[in-house]
């Protein structure tokens, strides 16, 4: 580097010094010193425009639109992050809600189970008693009739077998002696099935 | 005289002579490229500027993204003590770079072709560089030709190689840019004499090189504007903050 700017010095003392008189007649129109004065006076004019204009005017607004773009990506992103919080609280709202829901529904359906179980067993309950009393009274009933049929039976069997003497033997036999002799019959028989 | 290839480079006045005194200060095909050159940038900049949207258009892009590209450039080599500067360099890096980019419209002027141009920026920044420097830092801004660290014996001998470096600057600064510009130039013209002179046999080879070198002038018209802005970007760092 120090090398190259010490080579660079002495190159452009030589040119300065030496070569402006030759090379300007020689063809390098950069060391005509006849538009010089006018050169640097323009550049002075154009470029001093140039600094000012854009230094007071449009450098701002430049700077202006970024730091506006960056405070609004910035506040974006924070009501982005905002909307995002509040649907996740919505979200879970409403996940809320139908867990209760759900919890509810399911309530109601156990209520009507109950419910309809209870209806049905009191149903059944009242039927059943209800058959129990029939039953009861049905059997009741037979067995005052098992009962009563035996003394009939005795009786139909002392009639018929009157008659079966009647009719074999024509003659009378005292009915009170059949019924006896019918009913003996009817407890040896019991005694035998009581036996058998 | 017009396929000599330095003859892109004179300087002529148009209109009529103005006077200030005895000093000509007649308006030249230079001037107006200056001219041409700021308005370019001031128009451009300000349409840039103008709309305030959430998303920008062409324009905008362009006129923010060159904006955060020199702040950023500033920032990184000078840091944030440059931050009033800014507006300075910006002007200058734009100024020079539409000054290049404009000498590469055909038959148009370069004005930083001209060693008197680019010394007259070179030695206002290598002033007023020098002004900051001392109001900064007072008499110990001296001490930038003072590198630490160096054994007395060779002490005279760096301080003289650093004040002439630090002299040489504006010298250094301005041929750099005058010197690519003006070579380019010269090289382009020189091809294009050579397709013509060739002619339709054998043009087609310097004709190629034409086309290459117009997109090498193109990068180097860039580069050089971006050259031109660092170093003083860098030499406003050596004022700002003494490293040293």
């Amino acid at each position: 580097m120090l090398k190259k700017i010490i080579i660079l010095v002495f190159i452009t003392c030589f040119a300065c010094f030496n070569i402006v008189f030759a090379a300007e007649s020689g063809g390098m129109p950069q060391l005509n010193p006849e538009f010089w004065i006018s050169q640097i006076f323009w550049l002075i004019i154009t470029f001093g425009i140039l600094f000012i204009v854009l230094t007071k005017v449009i450098l701002p607004k430049i700077s202006d639109n970024l730091e506006t773009r960056k405070s609004q990506i910035l506040e974006n992103i924070e009501t982005a992050d905002e909307q995002k919080k509040e649907s996740q609280k919505k979200i879970d709202e409403y996940e809320k809600i139908i867990l209760d829901s759900k919890i509810k529904a399911k309530n109601y359906f156990n209520e009507a189970r109950e419910k309809i179980l209870e209806d049905i067993n009191k149903k059944r309950n009242a039927l059943e008693k209800d058959l129990d009393e029939e039953i009861s009274s049905v059997e009741n009933e037979l067995s005052e009739f098992r009962n009563k049929s035996g003394e009939k039976i005795n009786k139909i069997a002392a009639e018929t077998s009157a008659e079966l003497i009647k009719e074999l033997i024509g003659e009378e036999v005292n009915s009170s002696s059949i019924a006896a002799i019918v009913d003996e019959q009817a407890k040896l028989n019991k005694e035998r099935k009581d036996v058998v | 005289m017009a396929s000599n290839p330095m003859y892109q480079f004179n300087v002529y006045r148009i209109g009529p002579e103005i006077k200030l005194g005895s000093v000509d200060i007649s308006f030249t095909n230079a001037s107006l490229f200056m001219v041409i050159s700021s308005l370019a940038i001031l128009i451009i900049f300000n349409l840039g500027a103008k709309k305030k949207t959430l998303i920008p258009d062409k324009l905008q892009l362009l006129s923010e993204l060159s904006y955060t590209f020199v702040a950023k450039m500033i920032n990184d080599t000078a840091g944030s003590k440059a931050k009033p500067y800014f507006s300075f360099i910006f002007s200058l890096f734009m100024f020079v770079l539409f000054c290049n980019m404009f000498g590469m419209i055909p038959y148009a002027f370069t004005v930083t072709s001209h060693i008197i141009v680019t010394f007259v920026l070179a030695a206002f920044i290598f002033i007023g560089v020098t002004i900051i420097g001392f109001m900064k830092h007072g008499l110990g801004y001296l001490k930038l030709f003072v590198p630490s660290g160096v054994p007395i014996v060779l002490l005279p001998l760096i301080v003289i190689i650093e004040i002439i470096s630090y002299l040489s600057r504006p010298i250094s600064l301005s041929v750099r840019l005058f010197a690519n510009m003006m070579a380019g130039h010269t090289m382009m013209k020189v091809f294009g004499g050579f397709v013509i002179s060739l002619g339709i046999v054998g043009g087609w080879l310097p004709l190629s090189f034409s086309v290459a070198l117009t997109g090498l002038e193109i990068l180097v018209a860039f580069l050089q504007a971006y050259v031109f802005a660092i170093l003083t970007c860098i030499y406003l760092n050596d004022a700002l903050n003494l490293h040293h």
